[in-house]
This record gives C-alpha cells, sequence and structure tokens, in this order.
C-alpha cells in the first residue's frame, strides 16, 4: 500500500504531466526541425507562429460558442482548430513569398535566413498582440476532467490522488494521431518522399525532376499545421498568453537540438526527454522516499537534486553535453 | 558690434536671472511602464490612471500658473534593467522631461534610479516597485513610492497566517526582485514568529507548464501554499496546477496575486483562499474607481490607483516648490503628501493647486491613502480578504 502511495504520488506530479508536457514540446519541435531538414535554417518565428495559430483558433472558438455549437465534454477548441490551421497557412505562405522567398532566390546562407526570421518573429510578436491582445485567455470548454483526486481515492482507497486533465488526454491523443500521420506522410506519400529527398540533397533532387517550389509549399503547409496544433495544445492545456509562446522557444529548440535537428523521431524523443528533465532533476524525492523507505530511514530534508531555479540550467546542460559529445543529436540529424 | 552683441547677451541672461519666476508654460511628465513584457496586461490601466491625474490638471489650467502638462510614455519593459535605463535617459535628455513617474517592477526602477535619475538629478515617483531594497537605495532624495515596501507586507501576512493558526506553509515567488523580496520578507518575519517555511521555491513567470515548480511544492508539502506571484503570469498557472493535482486546496495571496480575473478564471477551487493587499477603506479609492469608469478604464486594476497618485504628487509638489526643477520640488513631495493640511482626495487636485497658491498646507490622500514614511514610500495600508462564493470579500484592515 504504502510502495502504490509512493507510485501514485509520483504519477500524479511526475509521470503525467511531463507526459502532456513533452507531447506539446514535440509537436513544436518536429515543426521547426521540418523547417531546418527542408529550409535549411532555424525558424525562430516558430514560437510566433504558434501563438498566431492559436489566436485566431480563439477567435473561432469564441464565434462557435456565441452560435451555440460545442463539443459537449470536448473542448469546442477542437472544432474550430482547421480553421486555424488555414490562416496559420495562409500566414505562413504569405510570409514565405514576401520575404523568404527573396532570400532562398539569392542562396543566402542559413545564418542570414535566421535572423531574417528573428525579424519575422518580431514582426509577428505585434501582429499576434495587435489581433487578440496581451492577456491571459483561458478557452478551454466541455470537462475539465478524465479522472479528478477524488474519483481516483474513492476508486482505490489509497491517500494520494491522481488527476488526469482532459487536456492532458486530448494532447497525447491528438499528438499520437499527428505523429503517425506525419510519418505516413513523409514515408509513404510520394510528396512525402520527394521532401526527404530534397532534404537529403537538394541538387539531386532537383535534377531527378522534383519541383523545389512545390516542396516548399507543402513543408510550409505542414509546418503551419503542426505549429497550429502545438498552439492550441499547449494554450488549452495551460492557457493563452501571447508572451508565453514566445519563452516557448527554448525549450522548443533545445528539443529539437537534443534529438538531431531535422530528424522527425529525434524531435519527438527530444520534446519527452526536455519535459521529464526539466520535471524530474529538480524534484525533491522527500516524500516518496517517506513512502518507500521504513520510517526509520524516512529522509528530513527535502532530497532534491537542484533546486527549482536551475530548472533551465537543467535543458541546457543536457543540450551542451549533447552537442559536445554527440554533435548530430541523440538521434542522427544534420550537424549544426 | 560684437561688443554690442556681447552687451545684449549678457543683459538677456541677467534679465533672465532676475526673472527667475519666469511663467513657466509647459511641464513634461515621463510615464515609465512596462507596456511590453510580464506586465503588459496590468500596465495599460496604470498609465491611464497616471494621464487621469495629469488631464485633470490640465483641465483646471492652473499649475503653476497655468502651465500646460504634457506627458512622454517609455516602456521599461519591467525586466531589462538596460533597455529601461535607456528609454529613461531618451525621456531625460529627449524629450526633456521634468520629473519619471514609474517605473513599474522593483528591478528596473532601482537600476534607473542609479543610472539615469540621480545623475540628471530628476525625481521620480513609482506607483509599484515594492521591493524592501529600495528602502535604503541611495537616491539623493529624488526617489519616492507611493506603494509600500514589501517588508511591511511579509509582517502584515505573518500576522494574518498566525491569527488563523497556521503554522507550516510552503512558499513559492516569482523570480524577480518583487518577488524575491517579498518572500525573504515574509519568510523571515513568519519564522520569527514561530512558524515554518517547508520550501522556498522561485517561479519564474511567462511559461504555462508549471507541473515540475509544483511537484517540488507538493513534495516539501504544507497546510498551505503562499503564492508571490501574479495573477495573470505563473501566479496563477501554480495554482491552477496545484488544485489539479490535488498539493494544495488553501492559497494565501499577497498583493500581486488579488484580482477578480484570478478568482474567475479558477473559479470554485479559490474558496477560503484568503491573503491582503494595499488597501484602504478611504473614500478616495470609490471615487478613484467612478473616476477611472468614467475615463474608460479599469480603477481597480493592479497599481492604477498608486499611478493616479504617483502622477498627482509630482504635480502638486511642483506647485508647492512653485517650480519644476526637480531639485526644487523633491524637497516638498512629503509635504504635500503628508499632514498636517486639508485631505486631498482625487478628483480634488484643482482645489488643491488652490490651496497650495494661497500658502496653505494640504495632506494629499489620493486613491490609496497615501502617506509617505522613511525615504518616501508609503505607509502601506493592507486590506485583508477572504474568497467567497467567487467574489473577494474584504475581511478587515491591518
Amino acid at each position: 500500500m504504502e510502495f502504490l502511495n509512493g507510485l501514485v504520488f509520483l504519477t500524479n506530479f511526475v509521470v503525467v504531466p511531463a507526459l502532456a508536457y513533452g507531447a506539446q514540446l514535440a509537436i513544436g519541435a518536429l515543426g521547426v526541425t521540418l523547417v531546418y531538414a527542408i529550409l535549411r535554417f532555424s525558424n525562430f518565428a516558430h514560437g510566433d507562429t504558434m501563438a498566431f495559430g492559436t489566436a485566431v483558433t480563439i477567435k473561432v472558438t469564441a464565434l462557435l460558442v456565441a452560435l451555440g455549437i460545442t463539443l459537449g465534454p470536448l473542448p469546442t477548441a477542437l472544432l474550430a482548430l482547421p480553421v486555424g490551421i488555414a490562416a496559420t497557412m495562409l500566414l505562413v505562405l504569405g510570409t514565405d513569398w514576401l520575404v523568404y522567398k527573396f532570400y532562398r532566390v539569392q542562396r543566402a546562407k542559413p545564418v542570414i535566413l535566421v535572423i531574417v526570421s528573428l525579424g519575422v518573429m518580431f514582426v509577428l510578436n505585434g501582429v499576434t498582440r495587435v489581433f487578440i491582445g496581451v492577456g491571459d485567455i483561458q478557452f478551454a470548454d466541455g470537462a475539465r476532467f478524465v479522472l479528478t483526486v477524488q474519483q481516483f481515492k474513492d476508486a482505490t482507497g489509497l491517500d494520494e490522488g491522481l488527476a488526469i486533465r482532459t487536456t492532458q488526454a486530448i494532447t497525447l491523443v491528438t499528438a499520437a494521431v499527428t505523429v503517425a500521420a506525419l510519418f505516413w506522410f513523409l514515408n509513404r506519400t510520394r510528396t512525402g518522399k520527394s521532401m526527404r529527398a530534397f532534404s537529403d540533397n537538394e541538387d539531386l533532387a532537383l535534377l531527378s525532376g522534383i519541383d523545389p517550389n512545390r516542396v516548399v509549399r507543402v513543408t510550409w503547409l505542414i509546418v503551419a499545421a503542426l505549429a497550429t496544433i502545438a498552439g492550441v495544445l499547449y494554450g488549452l492545456d495551460k492557457s493563452f498568453k501571447a508572451f508565453t509562446y514566445f519563452q516557448l522557444l527554448l525549450p522548443i529548440f533545445a528539443a529539437a537540438i537534443v534529438g538531431g535537428i531535422g530528424n522527425p523521431v529525434g524531435a519527438i524523443a527530444g520534446g519527452f526527454l526536455i519535459a521529464f528533465a526539466e520535471v524530474t532533476v529538480t524534484y525533491p524525492l522527500k516524500k516518496v522516499l517517506t513512502y518507500w523507505l521504513p520510517d526509520s530511514m524516512a529522509p528530513d530534508g527535502l532530497v532534491q537534486l537542484l533546486s527549482g531555479d536551475y530548472k533551465f540550467a537543467v535543458s541546457f546542460m543536457i543540450l551542451l553535453i549533447v552537442l559536445l559529445f554527440r554533435p548530430t543529436g541523440l538521434f542522427k540529424g544534420q550537424s549544426i | 558690434m560684437n561688443k554690442l552683441m556681447l552687451a545684449t547677451a549678457t543683459t538677456a541672461l541677467m534679465t533672465g536671472a532676475a526673472w527667475a519666476q519666469d511663467p513657466i508654460t509647459e511641464v513634461k511628465i515621463g510615464i515609465e511602464l512596462g507596456f511590453t513584457g510580464p506586465l503588459e496586461s496590468i500596465v495599460p490601466a496604470m498609465a491611464a490612471g497616471a494621464e487621469l491625474a495629469i488631464a485633470e490638471v490640465n483641465t483646471a489650467g492652473t499649475l503653476l500658473g497655468g502651465a500646460t502638462v504634457t506627458t512622454a510614455r517609455a516602456d521599461s519593459t519591467c525586466t531589462d534593467a538596460g533597455a529601461a535605463s535607456a528609454a529613461a535617459e531618451g525621456l531625460v535628455t529627449g524629450e526633456m522631461v521634468d520629473a519619471i513617474m514609474g517605473a513599474d517592477c522593483s528591478g528596473v526602477t532601482s537600476a534607473i534610479l542609479q543610472n539615469v535619475a540621480r545623475p540628471n538629478g530628476i525625481v521620480m515617483i513609482s506607483p509599484s516597485a515594492t521591493s524592501p531594497a529600495l528602502s535604503d537605495a541611495e537616491d539623493d532624495g529624488l526617489f519616492f513610492r507611493t506603494a509600500p515596501s514589501d517588508a511591511r507586507q511579509g509582517v502584515v501576512m505573518t500576522d494574518v497566517l498566525m491569527d488563523r493558526e497556521i503554522t507550516n506553509v510552503a512558499l513559492t515567488y516569482t523570480n524577480n526582485d518583487y518577488g524575491k523580496g517579498l518572500a525573504d520578507a515574509f519568510q523571515a518575519a513568519f519564522e520569527a514568529a514561530g512558524g515554518t517555511v517547508t520550501i522556498s521555491a522561485a517561479h519564474e513567470d511567462g511559461k504555462g507548464d508549471y507541473s515540475s515548480e509544483v511537484a517540488a511544492l507538493a513534495a516539501a508539502g504544507g497546510d498551505v501554499l503562499v503564492v508571490a506571484g501574479y495573477t495573470d503570469q505563473g501566479g496563477k498557472g501554480i495554482i491552477q496546477n496545484a488544485l489539479d493535482t490535488g498539493a494544495f486546496d488553501t492559497f494565501v495571496l499577497p498583493d500581486g496575486m488579488v484580482g477578480q480575473q484570478l478568482v474567475d478564471d479558477i473559479g470554485e477551487g479559490l474558496t477560503g483562499s484568503f491573503g491582503q493587499f494595499p488597501g484602504t477603506d478611504s473614500a478616495g479609492a470609490e471615487t478613484f474607481q467612478a473616476m477611472a469608469t468614467e475615463a474608460g478604464f479599469d480603477g481597480t486594476g493592479a497599481f492604477a490607483g498608486e499611478s493616479y497618485d504617483a502622477a498627482a504628487l509630482i504635480m502638486l509638489a511642483m506647485e508647492a516648490a512653485g517650480s519644476n526643477e526637480s531639485a526644487v520640488f523633491k524637497d516638498h513631495v512629503m509635504d504635500v503628501a503628508n499632514a498636517p493640511g486639508t485631505e486631498i482626495f482625487p478628483g480634488e487636485l484643482a482645489k488643491a493647486i488652490e490651496l497650495l497658491k494661497a500658502g496653505e498646507d494640504i495632506d494629499y490622500v489620493g486613491a490609496t491613502a497615501v502617506e509617505l514614511i522613511g525615504n518616501g514610500e508609503s505607509a502601506g495600508n493592507y486590506r485583508e480578504i477572504e474568497i467567497r462564493d467567487g467574489a473577494i470579500e474584504t475581511v478587515g484592515y491591518r
């Protein structure tokens, strides 16, 4: 019983939140990694693309709710998501046509494109704020929990509870579906294969008759979809605030690089690795050990490896170590 | 010819010196707040508060014998000391402001004070910097704040907890000068009163995901969780997460955490939580809210009243000194803010100017019952609140 209590406590505070957060980071990192693999630059505007897609989804959600259309226990935002994706697709295609295309035609160095994306980031930053404002917006409706602490306690008779939010469950399911669809597309369809060919060797791909403009266009469309899905899932699970998405850029890049930038499998692994690292390394084991160890050995202190202040440092330490020993990331990505 | 010009110039200069009382036609006040950054959601109401006071004085048109007050806004970013100092430098040397209303966050306020206000000799009155460190900062008599130091709030919060017989708490604070200052002040006061703080952990604002912070707080345990953060930032994320996971069910909310928006967002789970924030039962607060509603912004917003007061104090001190020179009117700020004299409430700035003109004393009460103590900081009246049925209810005043 003591052991189960400890296990439930750990699951409730570490495993469940880290899984959901990891899935959100993974979808974000997938978008970053695709841009890197095919367009060959680090897209700093990704966080704000996510924010824009989410902002549109929020507006449409509000409209649907006002019209009386809801999804019952599920958040209405899922219904609005396709509109958000479509709007974001238009946005990134427009940005590409207006900004990136110019530099691509010139075959500008990746570092120039990175700085260009930084500029795009600041513009999008402003656009999103003008469009939806700077405040904190909660747009999750429907049932809040799949399982509440009290329900779990009543059902099992344990002292510790376990809560699973609807948004956490939706995040995991959506992430699984999205990733499966993406991999099917990349590995099974003709367009997906041409994208991978373009990523492996641009010149060879061009020689074999692949239309580069089409590849670029499809990439942006997929990236827009991924960014909006990641943004909406994150916003549903926490809340929407333009500033937060800007901050999210750091862990997303850490995830993409640790996994091996340019490698989709790596992005997913990296997302979960960063999420679990952030939660576990600064986790005080006091309460779990009190459950698991005999009373005489129960700890007095917090048994915490690092205080929470060092959370950011943890992601970056992992990043540094990986880059030092495996510059291409855990899964073989492109060296940067 | 040259000699003639020189003579003319000298005469002109001498006349200028003799007639130092040249009518002042324009007074410029810089408003430096975090229009972008973590406080960007509450700053618009603060700026509107300050501008409301300025508009009121301009309507009367009697300040310093008919000077018009203009404003220049600058962005303090709340977090970036370099950017804040550069913006303040721009206000002082570019816009030639006579005083600065700001800044908002304690860290940037301290940077601006040391890098810009003191070297240039410009008065600054902050509406919201509450870090205890600012109490003993070197300021050449130029710095004032209409917000109380958090050292005082730490003591008040300890009293609130002790009266409820809670002696075992977990503590989390937003990782900046405000959060750290309040957390340290509270921990010192609470432990001195015999309480135990099981863990004092920082959280970063603007993240959204706070599972690891809550995991740490839950593992350390405690009867209640003290959240020294912001309503629309990490503080809210921590509370939401702690409720969802069942880590804590009662929260102690200091000033940055008291807001109707938080109560609406969190809902039922916040019932029974309690806290305190600067506030009085003085009539000024209500008057200010009515004026704010009329002007089209939210007067209940955090520090909106303090901002009105800060701007009003700058202008009244100028009137009392009969000058818009910082070096002169800085000595009059305390006089107009404190007794003796006729009490001045929001909406009575014109009356205050008349009284000062007539050589009478005023005691500015304003929207937040301003009483400046020590080196020029608000003494701090606190309103103890409890969340009941989705509303913030006042339990008492301390």
